[in-house]
């Protein structure tokens, strides 16, 4: 059966859209069909960090409106047979998405998809409240930092008002995901752990993805993490959190990069 | 000094005190709060207004001299109205009472 999960922060900047192309791709390289589906009217970026801004004809706000038909605005990617983007309108005024028109594209997608991931908005206005009003499950991107805790701790109680599970009297299946982590500098007692954010947020841990140049590099080749460098230790970190999201027992463990004395001495350029 | 310390197997002293701590504490106080107020209107807000609204109804108010301080703390949290009255106020003010 089909999962719709919204992946949110409350906060901008904390890596939603890098999580939605990392997880996304990574959930297609298993088999499974997936959408993922930008929900940031007027300043859409998965399409970019996905490499598919070039392919860009029809949007969400198109499909919401009638003027496209939904597989119209559907784009496969290049390098996965299974991974699809539905991007969100660059020019059109957020208020065009009402929530019957949401409905109807994901009760759409839900037909022929295992998985639609949907990429939040930051902030706690109508795009953001959409793209989790539909939601089965959650993932709270979160940065090691108060002012993201704070906003996640904020998301997860909508989550836990807002949604139609929620109102339905069920529960939006939740999973912090702790990005930019410096495992080294939370041990010195200069980063919010892990263990204290779970404690504050009262939610359980999908996975911790360490701090890293291989993220920027990724979106700068418009290539999810996961496919661009998969040995890279961000790419191993979502490639783990996404085997918990299909239910396997996965140890928790940071990846690091093996700092070898000839790697030092190249100024780290091997990894 | 820096030379010996590089030969001792004594870390260096922490130039900083760690402040996830910190952090923690801020995090778990602001919370407890915000959780507990989501949905409702926000009491202490409210009972700023009500105070506000109860005082000028018998003297003017000049919203430069009404300072309303704040704080929250994990067991008790504090609202200070401190409202100045100009003197020649005050007979209205005892006939009023």
């Amino acid at each position: 059966m089909a999962k719709v999960l919204v992946v949110t922060s409350g906060k901008g900047g904390v890596g939603k859209t890098t999580s939605t192309a990392a997880i996304g791709a990574a959930l297609a390289q298993t088999g499974k069909k997936v959408v993922v589906v930008d929900f940031d009217i007027g300043l859409r970026n998965l399409d970019l960090v996905m490499g598919a801004e070039r392919r860009v004809v029809f949007d969400l706000i198109n499909v919401v409106q009638g003027i496209a038909k939904l597989p119209q605005a559907l784009i496969r990617d290049k390098r996965l047979e299974t991974l699809w983007l539905l991007p969100a309108s660059q020019t059109r005024d957020k208020d065009a998405l009402t929530e019957e028109g949401v409905g109807r594209v994901i009760t759409e997608l839900r037909k022929s998809y295992d998985y639609i991931l949907c990429d939040s908005p930051a902030g706690i206005e109508r795009g953001a409240m959409l793209s989790m009003r539909f939601a089965d499950e959650a993932i709270i991107v979160t940065n090691p930092e108060v002012s993201s805790v704070r906003d996640s701790d904020r998301i997860i109680g909508m989550l836990d008002s807002k949604t139609v599970k929620a109102e339905n009297g069920e529960r939006v299946e939740k999973h912090v995901l702790v990005t930019r982590y410096d495992p080294a500098r939370a041990a010195r007692g200069e980063m919010i752990n892990i263990e204290d954010i779970l404690e504050i947020l009262a939610t359980s841990l999908l996975g911790i993805i360490p701090e890293s140049q291989d993220v920027l590099r990724a979106s700068n080749v418009g290539s999810p993490v996961t496919l661009n460098n998969p040995a890279s230790t961000p790419a191993r970190a979502y490639l783990d959190a996404t085997r918990r999201l299909l239910g396997e027992t996965v140890a928790m463990m940071v990846p690091t990069e093996r700092k070898g004395l000839m790697n030092l001495l190249r100024g780290r350029r091997a990894a | 000094m820096s030379l010996l310390r590089l030969f001792s197997s004594r870390p260096a002293p922490d130039p900083a005190p760690a402040s996830a701590p910190i952090a923690r504490e801020r995090l778990q106080i602001l919370l407890a709060h915000e959780r507990s107020m989501r949905g409702k209107p926000d009491l202490l807000m409210q009972l700023r207004e009500e105070i506000l609204a109860v005082v000028s109804r018998h003297v003017t108010l000049d919203p430069e001299k009404v300072i309303v301080r704040m704080e929250r703390g994990r067991n008790v949290s504090t609202l200070e109205v401190d409202i100045e009255l100009p003197n020649e106020l005050e007979p209205k003010l005892a006939a009023a009472g």
